[in-house]
């Protein structure tokens, strides 16, 4: 890496986001990004660059001028037609080196999660996880609040001598600002930059994958349900309460383990991260590992027979009981009460 | 449970000295990847990992599983490094215990602060073609093929070997520990140590090369939560509970489940 003078003249600072448009309609965690620089930006009186890469990228570009950008960076190329970790870092290492971003954002996406170590790596520079808060500090740095341990504390980072300053923030983080069509930016169309190193993981094939378009991620109610719930048959219940609630089945890792159900079901720190209106938990201690991935649920009604259970002090409304005893009266009770 | 946990309330990083000393899962499943590839090639397994002397235990758990040697970096030098530190350290302790490597894997997650970064970063470290999360490992001569699932993309990517993988949890269960080779493992004398000074790192070189985040504080997640707490028969207890929570719940699943007994039916 070149020396980089800490004071540039005659240009504004900038904080970049990384547009990551794959999923837009369903992920829309850049222009999450994008407000939330427009709010750190006025702070530290920068100005909020988007980058775009990819080919027939224009509606991109309109959707993040609409959405609060005030310059874009685009590079608009058949050969960026897919995403490439390896191109993508070549191209950013060459623009951050000419143009010195005080700030970059990536939306923690797995692309982004992915991507975004190794840009820090190659710009020499700090990078913390999956934030859920972002702010400017007295001194004018960039306040990274990410989870530690598993979630359930907090920690305050920031990179006080190296920049850019960089974090992946958790989708659903910020709120988008709302469309505007009248916004203006700059938007500068470059060239695909040549000599860039050849790519060295070839992606050989690659397909929306449908049967995971709908996932427990974005489900409003999620019933979860783990080993107290005594076996696979009485496990299977749950998914009645779920239909009945409109809502999806959740699990733990030692029922997906014992096969109970299905990997892609599995909640908490190593399975998804959810942020349903309401969650219901059936038998679930509530290990780290499980309540790791429960950080965002709203309302949480826990049913233990452990009075003592982590899980029902965690919970909106603790009820003391056999996991299953207790759904197999709430599904009862509901069939007698729901009208549509 | 959480204010149990062994953190350093000066430097705010978790004292992992302290912290069990327990493989974490994603890893147990890259190793479990290492083994099946071992099965299928000749092949030479080096374990490492970078911690406090306990971290000696979880290496010896992957001996018993089928590793070949065990590295583990250990120094209090080292402590509290962050991912670009971390990164650079173990890239340090493989150019000089097994600069000869193929394939790197790497766990997808860790279980602390599961920033899943040290593989990433490793692999920019050592300037290798990589791939994280990934479901599914062949090889072809010198060729590595992967499968992975990421943001809803199912994809197939090749790579020429040396690369570096972190392996996700979806296959590869780990295998069971059996305890006579745990203590077997236990009684070998084949864990290499490796400090700051084996690694040619200083005070100073690690203040110039290491850790570029610094944590300025660590806090409890604040929950406001109303925590009411029901007990009694399960049929009393479900409703109490709805009577008290029909409006709510009727509002998130937008159906009604408020109790009218003239109107049972729609």
């Amino acid at each position: 890496m070149k020396k980089r003078s800490p004071m540039k003249k005659n240009s504004k600072k900038s904080i970049w986001v990384f547009g990551d448009y794959r999923n837009y309609y369903q992920n829309r965690v850049t222009l999450q990004l994008i407000a939330r620089a427009v709010a750190l930006a006025k702070v530290i009186d920068a100005e909020v660059c988007a980058l775009i890469f990819g080919y027939e990228i224009d509606e991109w570009i309109m959707e993040y001028t609409a959405h609060g950008a005030d310059r874009i960076l685009a590079i608009d190329d058949p050969e960026l037609q897919s995403y490439s970790t390896e191109r993508y870092l070549a191209i950013i290492e060459r623009l951050a080196g000419e143009r010195d971003p005080e700030i970059i954002l990536i939306g923690a996406t797995d692309f982004g999660r992915e991507f975004a170590p190794r840009l820090a790596k190659r710009l020499k520079t700090g990078l913390s996880a999956d934030c859920v808060g972002l702010d400017i500090t007295d001194d004018g740095l960039l306040l990274q609040i990410a989870p530690s341990f598993g979630g359930n504390m907090l920690a305050e980072i920031v990179t006080e001598r190296h920049r850019p300053q960089m974090a992946t923030v958790r989708p659903g983080t910020f709120k988008e600002i709302p469309h505007d069509n009248q916004r203006k930016a700059v938007v500068e169309r470059l060239p695909l930059m040549k000599n860039l190193p050849k790519p060295r993981v070839r992606l050989i094939e690659y397909e929306r994958s449908v049967e995971k378009e709908h996932t427990i991620e974005n489900a409003s109610v999620i019933v979860c349900g783990g080993r107290g719930m005594g076996n696979k048959e009485k496990f299977k219940k749950l998914q009645e309460l779920a239909r009945l609630l409109g809502g999806d089945v959740g699990a733990t890792r030692p029922v997906v383990y014992a096969g109970w159900a299905d990997h892609d079901v599995l909640v908490g720190q190593a399975g998804k991260h959810i942020k349903p209106k309401l969650l219901f938990s059936f038998g679930i201690s509530g290990a780290i590992q499980h309540t790791a991935g429960l950080g965002e649920a709203n309302f949480i009604i826990a049913i233990n027979k452990n009075p003592q259970a982590t899980m029902l002090k965690m919970a909106d409304v603790a009820i003391v009981g056999d996991a299953s005893d207790v759904l197999n009266h709430l599904i009862r009770e509901l069939k007698k009460r729901i009208r549509e | 449970m959480v204010t149990e946990l062994p953190w350093d309330e000066k430097t705010g990083t978790l004292r992992r000295d302290l912290a069990a000393g327990m493989m974490n899962p994603a890893c147990k499943h890259a190793l479990e990847a290492a083994l099946q590839i071992k099965e299928h090639h000749p092949a030479n397994i080096t374990v490492m990992t970078m911690g406090p002397p306990a971290a000696e235990e979880v290496l010896r758990e992957a001996l018993a599983l089928g590793a070949d040697k065990a590295v583990l970096v250990c120094d209090r030098l080292l402590a509290g490094s962050d991912t670009f530190a971390t990164s650079l350290i173990l890239k340090e302790a493989i150019k000089k215990k097994c600069p000869k490597f193929d394939l790197i894997l790497c766990g997808a997650y860790t279980a602390d602060s599961e920033t899943a970064q040290v593989g990433p970063q490793l692999a920019e470290e050592l300037d290798l073609p990589a791939a994280a999360y990934v479901e599914k490992l062949e090889i072809f001569r010198k060729t590595l093929r992967v499968r992975r699932l990421v943001d809803n993309f199912r994809e197939t990517l090749e790579m020429e070997f040396p690369a570096l993988v972190t392996i996700s949890m979806e296959n590869y269960k780990p295998r069971y520990t059996g305890l006579a080779g745990l203590e077997s493992a236990f009684d070998k004398n084949d864990v290499v140590i490796l400090d700051a000074k084996a690694l040619g790192l200083t005070a100073a070189s690690i203040e110039k090369k290491g850790s570029r985040t610094k944590v300025r504080k660590v806090f409890l997640r604040k929950t406001q939560k109303g925590n009411v707490l029901l007990q009694g028969a399960a049929s009393a207890v479900v409703t109490e509970f709805l009577d008290k929570y029909q409006r709510k719940i009727g509002t998130v699943i937008g159906k009604s489940i408020e109790e009218k007994k003239s109107d049972e039916k729609k």
